[in-house]
């Protein structure tokens, strides 16, 4: 059994032409924008499986219909042989995700946070206190900010505290959208050196969405690129540089350039 | 049976977790609560006066009147507001993507804001009293709780209908729902007979629970009603709950069921 199954998956919402200017008696021409078109992949039990695009290229409509946020308007994805559509309840005991915002309640401590969502999860609270210190003293972030309102705490802090609610709730499927987007290198480092240590000893699958080649072909097995909501290619960094690269010593952007037209400089300009 | 029971428990447990969330909010806004309480305190009171040149018995309809609307507003605030809260925050996919059934998340959220409203209403009563002098003696304030209980369930229905216009439309939703509100507040005799109301108005005040709350509580609290007597109105409060919660559970279900396949879920809209 795989651990992901995504099979033709198509999502596509309507975007208004002409800035949705239109006349009184009339209603907005919208046209149809296909953000993941016809996606297929597998990802193996303990895989980390990376997806590669610039922006608006379908990274997080896929994570979002992966965790049952979207409904795909075709196709059929399945964790753990659950269906996303028919057994949302069984997917969602078995993913979490930490997205490129780190969305809390702003105003709450870091504790406060984490409490809600292991209450969600049902663990049992003790334990979550326990586990919480732990993962962020691994993740460089001192007890004194435990109590902190999330608003006091930096940009990198509020992410790592994002990553212990992921990981807070042993998920066996991990999806990370954009994990270190925008986080100063230290605290880059520290999230990728964790992510290591989860998928090592825990055993846990990763989905990994990034901007930084180096990320992807650090941490993951396989990576996949997505273009304006295609798959473009799938394979080990090694294999996508033997076959796309042009030169040996080619890197994943000379490949992502090749597939895609496009200067991996433009898309990071794009993400800042 | 027993996976049953374990899920009843779990589901129970995670109802309680938007309890305690949201009471972890109030605690850190703190400052807020007070200068909103303050505010109703003072807007309570403002209508009170109004009634002092015609006598204490319409001071007592007066204050009775903004206090239930205080209460009821604040039932269909916390339900109706919860996904705009959320949304505002950016934690609604966070919470909506937990392993807990919808209906646990609404009980949750309904659960505190009875509890909130109890809370701030008794504060606003203890004001309101002081500050009128106000004889309860002959007040049958049991019936009166009973009538605000049952109220609650038809209330949450109609918060839980008006909370999937924020999932549906994240820019005008908030808004709507005070149209919603505000209509409610037109309507149901809050401050005044609804036999006052243009008759093509009273029409619609039949349909609002509020009217049969506010008229059964202020034959309590005024004239001393007993549950007994109050029976007729009751029996339409109980009505009006049994066919809005479940109503209002599948509209949000729809919502959200539309939120998900036009991607309106995520913070931006």
């Amino acid at each position: 059994m795989w651990a992901l199954e995504c099979n033709n998956a198509v999502k596509s919402f309507y975007e208004a032409e002409n800035n949705g200017k239109h006349s009184l008696f009339s209603r907005p021409k919208k046209k149809e924008i296909f953000a993941v078109n016809r996606v297929s992949f597998q990802v193996d039990k303990g895989e980390t499986f990376g997806i590669l695009g610039q922006n608006g290229s379908g990274k997080s409509t896929l994570i979002r219909l992966i965790s049952t946020l979207l409904l795909a308007d075709e196709g059929e994805i399945k964790v753990f042989g659950h269906n996303v559509l028919d057994e949302r309840l069984e997917v969602r005991r078995l993913i979490n995700r930490v997205s490129v915002d780190a969305a809390f309640f702003k105003k709450l401590s870091a504790w406060e946070n984490l409490l809600y969502a292991a209450r969600l999860y049902g663990l049992n609270v003790e334990e979550a206190k326990q586990r919480s210190l732990e993962i962020l003293e691994r993740l460089g972030l001192g007890a004194e900010k435990f109590n902190s309102p999330l608003e006091n705490l930096s940009r990198g802090q509020q992410q790592k505290v994002a990553v212990a609610r992921a990981l807070l709730t042993s998920p066996v499927l991990l999806l990370l959208d954009e994990p270190t987007t925008g986080l100063d290198p230290r605290s880059k480092r520290d999230v990728q050196d964790f992510i290591v240590e989860v998928q090592r000893e825990h055993d846990a699958t990763i989905l990994l969405t990034s901007h930084d080649m180096y990320e992807v072909e650090k941490l993951c097995n396989r990576v996949a690129i997505l273009h304006e909501g295609r798959l473009v290619a799938m394979d080990t960094p090694e294999n996508l540089k033997s076959k796309y690269g042009e030169t040996e010593d080619s890197s994943l952007e000379d490949v992502f350039f090749t597939l895609t037209g496009m200067d991996w400089k433009e898309v990071l300009e794009d993400v800042e | 049976m027993w996976s049953s029971l374990a899920s009843l428990w779990h589901d129970t447990k995670a109802s309680l977790a938007f309890v305690e969330r949201n009471f972890n909010l109030v605690k850190r806004y703190f400052a807020w609560e007070v200068v909103f309480l303050f505010y109703a305190i003072v807007n309570t009171l403002t209508i009170g006066l109004i009634g002092v040149r015609l006598g204490p018995e319409e001071v007592l309809y007066l204050v009775v009147g903004a206090l239930l609307w205080g209460f009821l507003s604040v039932l269909f605030n916390e339900v109706s507001q919860s996904v705009s809260w959320e949304r505002w925050e950016g934690t609604i996919e966070y919470t909506f993507m937990a392993p807990v059934r919808r209906m646990s998340y609404l009980l949750g959220v309904s659960f505190f804001a009875v509890l909130y409203g109890v809370i701030k209403t008794s504060i606003l009563l203890l004001a309101v009293a002081f500050f009128f002098e106000i004889d309860l003696s002959g007040a049958n304030l049991w019936a009166a709780l009973v009538i605000l209980v049952i109220s609650s369930f038809s209330l949450i229905g109609l918060g839980l209908i008006a909370a999937v216009l924020p999932l549906m439309s994240p820019e005008r939703g908030p808004q709507a729902t005070h149209i919603i509100q505000g209509f409610i507040l037109l309507i149901s005799g809050i401050y005044y007979e609804v036999t006052v109301l243009p008759s093509w108005l009273q029409v619609f005040s039949a349909f609002s629970p509020a009217t049969y709350t506010l008229r059964a509580a202020r034959q309590a609290i005024l004239e001393g009603a007993s549950v007994w007597q109050l029976m007729g109105d009751i029996q339409i409060l109980i009505l009006f709950g049994i066919i809005l919660i479940p109503l209002g559970y599948w509209i949000f279900t729809q919502g959200e069921k539309y939120a998900m396949r036009t991607g309106k879920l995520k913070r931006n809209g």
